[in-house]
């Protein structure tokens, strides 16, 4: 439908990723330090993916996790529970520098949530955040370290990140108009 | 001619190679589908579908794996008041309810019939109203009258779980039983499963009963034919009196307690007699598969249903079913807490 605008597609998303990349190599010089944590669940792939970017560009594998931040979130009363997804964290986090990777940022929550999560870990030496799609409308005082793409968005509108590790098909960026709400 | 290259670095980005060891973490139910649980109490095991219980059984992975962290705790129900009211004795469902409130960050009432007003005549309606004037969210009911969960639930505001309504179900532990079994098996559906003891009075029976055949198992029942009556086979069990022929096929083996606390007559001539005739012990264990494996939701009574070294033995599931008891009231209580508005947040 013409609702439904492509903003990025597998190309682009591959480019943005390897860009990215290379941006957490040149900020973080002690590459040992450095492990990527996904959130669940269009975070994660990307997280998978950066890992392994980096790990060519280091030529040294870097740790990659899952964390759910469903236990975390702070509007569990006001909707149904959400499908909590495993958290898989098999590293030390400890003095680590631990890239945070999101699919799209948007209020902030989502992001304070896995703070909090996180800091049920340990203590990192720093958290960096990396998201392949900032849509804008913070409601939070949070800011990406790494952004694929700035897309500027209206709230009502919805951008779905589709991955092929997600069954979603072809790697792609989409903007829906929201239904239109009857007054 | 740079966007071939591209193409070419996209395929060659996704050959699994260093990406193979993290895998399985992508290959799970779809967090952007909508929510599959709807339901605010968890009276009973009968009226829910098999994909609840599966949601269930999905949720209570992700919180038995916070149980094994260094820190174990989440702040799910923070300033929420959970009460639990247990108006007939209980230790372990008690206790795992408590600690999996508190690793949740709820606020706790504990209440037991026999220090409380039930004592001097008031009624569970106004008991329980009165708990909910102060704020409870979360009513956990243990009663030995049947129904007393769903009678709640009529009257109250708050959540309300059912930890044992006499002898009609104890839906929390039928929970912990498959999510064990689905832990060990790798599934549900196919396997054999034996309950061996008191059928009639056992509420575990029950709503194990309905969780197994929701999910595709096959039950088999046995026991004193006092305690296992042919109506059960309407709830699509099998039902036989000889224990060889029960435990022969089965992949799992749950015993249960002879319930003497609600026999109002004597059932079978004495506990020495049922050992023997149905008690698990090293002989009958051997004529079982290999790897079947032994259940009993405790508390056990050494060399009545169960000989005290297959208790201990490797294939007895009976310690991890508490573990994982924990873990599944902890997604019971997040999911109950999340079903109340349909308010959808991005």
């Amino acid at each position: 439908m013409s609702d439904s605008t492509l903003i990025l597609n597998a190309v682009a998303i591959e480019r943005a990723l390897t860009r990215i990349a290379h941006e957490i190599a040149e900020r973080n010089e002690s590459s040992k330090e450095v492990v990527m944590i996904g959130i669940q669940r269009g975070g994660v792939p990307l997280a998978i993916r950066l890992g392994s970017i980096l790990s060519d560009i280091w030529d040294q594998t870097v740790p990659t996790a899952s964390l759910d931040v469903s236990m975390h979130r702070d509007d569990l009363d006001r909707r149904f529970a959400p499908n909590v997804q495993p958290t898989d964290i098999p590293f030390d986090v400890n003095g680590k520098i631990v890239v945070l990777v999101d699919d799209v940022l948007f209020s902030g929550r989502t992001i304070r949530a896995a703070l909090d999560a996180l800091n049920d870990f340990g203590r990192p030496q720093c958290i960096q955040l990396a998201v392949l799609v900032d849509r804008g409308h913070r409601e939070l005082p949070i800011k990406a370290d790494f952004v694929g793409k700035n897309v500027p968005t209206s709230p009502s509108e919805n951008v779905h990140v589709r991955l092929r590790e997600m069954g979603g098909g072809e790697d792609q960026v989409v903007v829906e108009k929201a239904k239109p709400v009857m007054e | 001619m740079k966007t071939r290259h591209d193409k070419a670095a996209v395929e060659a980005r996704s050959s699994p190679r260093k990406t193979e060891a993290v895998k399985p973490l992508v290959q799970q139910n779809d967090a952007a589908a909508p929510p599959k649980w709807h339901r605010k109490h968890l009276l009973d095991i009968e009226s829910l579908t098999p994909e609840e219980i599966i949601t269930v059984l999905d949720t209570a992975r992700a919180f038995k794996a916070v149980g094994e962290r260094t820190i174990k705790k989440v702040p799910a129900l923070r300033g929420k008041t959970v009460v639990n009211l247990f108006v007939e004795p209980s230790t372990r469902t008690r206790i795992s309810f408590e600690l999996a409130e508190q690793r949740l960050s709820a606020d706790i009432i504990n209440f037991t019939a026999e220090a409380s007003s039930l004592k001097k005549g008031e009624t569970l309606k106004d008991t329980a109203r009165n708990l909910e004037a102060l704020n409870a969210g979360f009513i956990i009911i243990r009663h030995s009258a049947s129904g007393a969960p769903h009678f709640l639930a009529r009257v109250l505001e708050a959540s309300v779980i059912n930890a044992g309504d006499g002898a009609h179900e104890h839906p929390t532990q039928a929970l912990l039983d498959v999510f064990t079994i689905r832990e060990k098996k790798g599934k549900i559906e196919g396997l054999n499963v034996t309950i061996l003891g008191d059928i009639l009075y056992s509420r575990v029976a029950r709503s194990n009963i309905w969780a197994l055949t929701k999910l595709g198992a096959k039950v088999t029942l046995c026991g004193p034919s006092t305690l296992v009556p042919r109506v059960f086979e309407q709830m699509g069990c099998r039902v036989t009196y000889n224990v060889e022929d029960a435990i022969r096929d089965a992949d799992i083996i749950n015993l249960l307690r002879i319930q003497h606390e609600r026999q109002r007559k004597s059932m079978f001539p004495s506990l020495g007699e049922y050992a023997s005739l149905f008690g698990l012990n090293k002989a009958r264990l051997e004529k079982t598969k290999p790897d079947a494996l032994i259940m009993h939701p405790g508390p056990i009574n050494r060399g009545v249903e169960i000989d005290s070294d297959i208790a201990d033995c490797g294939r007895s599931l009976i310690l991890e079913q508490v573990t994982n008891g924990l873990a599944v009231r902890m997604a019971v209580l997040f999911l109950v807490n999340g079903g109340r508005g349909p308010q959808e947040v991005s």
